[in-house]
């Protein structure tokens, strides 16, 4: 019996209740939306990527769990000031540590705090509430037209 | 009002709910420590023993191809799975065995109708009249039909308790509507929808119409000849019984008339190089080996409902929806999703800044299965500006009791995200 608190843990009701980077970025250059057909969550993340391809801004707006409305929070966080490489080394990080696969890199600045995501692990149906933002974040940098969607 | 109690009483036995929960061996578990409370049964209902040892028995003895062999095991495995079919003819009050097509579920059903009766028959200019509380798969297959055809889709609105607006169904129907597609009970809301009067206004309009029954057949007495359905069809897993399977309703006229679904064996009667000779209903639309052991459950389970009785089911589940309907009216932050007059049921509902999604997280640790989502009803979520909802769905099995512990975790749920 897995225990409930090891999934919601208070920082995720605080980032639910007060989502950091919350609401539209007027000025972004990357924009990318993402959708959970199974619960109808719906994301839409805002990226301002500078001429040296660091993120100097980001921010989501949408509707959806607190699982997925916290990891987007703690996700903007994180990437603000991050370059795009780095990104994509945060990215392959924290879908390792949700599905289970392996333990978040600590080499990575910051990347401790991703870790109270990790309680999804004991969660198969709610692991896509937490990379949602994830894959939304890196369709905005690898450019595709397409929204994600987490099926 | 005594008297009339007393009527009702004699009418309709009470339904020994003890005996019905001792019959299915699922609910007798716990799940993280906590005594398994199901309340997912729209989506699938749990099995009694009585399906669980038809299938059994099906597969240790009778098992062999149906219609094939003369040999003793296909007699007895064609004997099981026609005996189903006379089974099902009985429970919907068919005129004929020939009008009960085994298909994969009520998805198949409707998809047969759009495609066998829809698309040889449909074109520019014609219309298909749905509504907005469809399931999605009576509105993505005539989505389809439409695209393939050149005809319209039309919609009837639903209004605020989630019932149909029958006036606009009046206005809507007209001489170029030729297929009208609705459900009997809402999937998502629970509303009983009245069939009948609509197949008699659809009828004067010169249109067929197809009826969606799978949240209905488990919980109200189902007449195909007095709603005058043209077609209604049905899921067996919601019925108590197997999955991949149900039935396909068609007036014979209708199906005698309509080409094929699919081609194979079993639907014809000759086949050359040249030509094919197709077989007699309901075969016609039976291609391939079918799903005889699901036949054989579902059988069963059509049989185990008829034993308690239709009616005694509806009133126990009644009662239950109408006390979970009064908590959840006098629970502050809970919002009901469909409250129409005429409901079995389903409870769909939401609580105030609290995502569907982690209410059922949170009631699955105290025990307690619901569903959250959309319930495949996208255009209803859309009608009630509401991603998602969580839905308790009741059965013949569920008590009381379910109900105090659904509302001990919704308790809880409001503690966890106060």
């Amino acid at each position: 019996m897995s225990d409930l608190r090891e999934l919601y843990q208070e920082v995720i009701f605080d980032h639910n209740r007060n989502p950091r980077n919350f609401g539209k970025l007027d000025a972004a250059n990357r924009h990318a939306e993402g959708f959970n057909p199974l619960c109808g969550d719906e994301l839409r993340l805002y990226m301002i990527v500078d001429d040296s391809s660091v993120i100097e801004d980001i921010s989501f707006e949408g509707h959806g769990c607190a699982i997925s409305k916290a990891s987007a929070s703690i996700m903007t966080e994180t990437l603000k000031g991050k370059s795009l490489a780095e990104a994509h080394a945060y990215f392959d990080s924290f879908h390792a540590m949700a599905t289970g696969e392996d333990d978040v890199d600590t080499e990575l600045p910051d990347a401790e705090k991703l870790e109270v995501l990790s309680g999804v692990r004991s969660y198969p149906a709610r692991v896509k509430c937490a990379t949602l933002a994830w894959h939304t974040a890196r369709a905005a940098i690898d450019g595709g037209s397409e929204p994600v969607t987490t099926e | 009002m005594e008297a009339n109690a007393v009527t009702i009483n004699i009418a309709v036995p009470e339904l020994d709910v003890e005996r019905v929960r001792g019959e299915f061996p699922a609910l007798h578990q716990q799940v993280h420590g906590k005594p398994l409370v199901y309340l997912d049964s729209a989506a699938s209902a749990q099995k009694p023993t009585q399906v669980i040892e038809a299938v059994d028995h099906y597969y240790r003895h009778d098992h062999a191809n149906v219609h094939r062999g003369v040999h003793a095991l296909s007699e007895r495995a064609t004997n099981a799975y026609e005996g189903a079919r006379e089974t099902a003819r009985q429970f919907l009050n068919a005129e004929s065995v020939s009008e009960i097509v085994f298909v994969r579920g009520t998805t198949e059903g409707i998809n047969l109708v759009a495609q066998s009766y829809g698309r040889s028959r449909l074109g520019a200019g014609d219309e298909v009249l749905i509504t907005e509380m469809e399931h999605h798969s009576n509105i993505v297959p005539w989505q389809l039909l439409c695209e393939q055809t050149g005809a319209t889709l039309k919609w009837v609105p639903i209004n605020d308790r989630g019932e149909l607006v029958l006036d606009e169904y009046q206005r809507l129907l007209s001489d170029k509507t030729r297929i009208v597609a609705i459900t009997h009970v809402s999937n998502a809301l629970g509303t009983i929808v009245p069939v009948q009067d609509m197949v008699a206004q659809a009828h004067a309009a010169g249109a067929v119409v197809v009826i969606d029954g799978a949240q209905a057949v488990p919980h109200l007495d189902v007449d195909v000849r007095a709603i005058d359905a043209d077609f209604y069809t049905f899921s067996g897993h919601k019925v108590y019984g197997p999955t991949g399977i149900g039935i396909l309703y068609g007036k014979q006229a209708l199906l005698d008339a309509m080409p094929p679904y699919q081609g194979g064996g079993e639907m014809i009667k000759y086949v050359s190089l040249e030509r094919t000779v197709y077989n007699d209903l309901p075969y016609k639309f039976e291609a391939g080996t079918p799903n005889i052991a699901g036949a054989v459950g579902l059988g069963a389970a059509l049989q185990y409902v008829k034993g308690y009785g239709l009616a005694a089911i509806a009133a126990h589940e009644h009662r239950v929806l109408e006390c979970a309907q009064e908590r959840a009216e006098s629970t502050s932050g809970m919002r009901l999703i469909g409250t129409a007059t005429h409901k079995a049921s389903i409870l769909s509902f939401e609580i105030d800044g609290i995502h569907p999604h982690d209410i059922g997280t949170v009631l699955d640790h105290e025990g307690v299965a619901v569903r959250t989502g959309h319930h495949c009803a996208m255009p209803v979520m859309q009608h009630f500006n509401v991603p998602a909802t969580a839905r308790a769905s009741l059965a013949m099995y569920n008590t009381q009791a379910d109900i105090d512990a659904l509302f001990a975790g919704i308790d809880k749920v409001k503690e966890w995200f106060k």
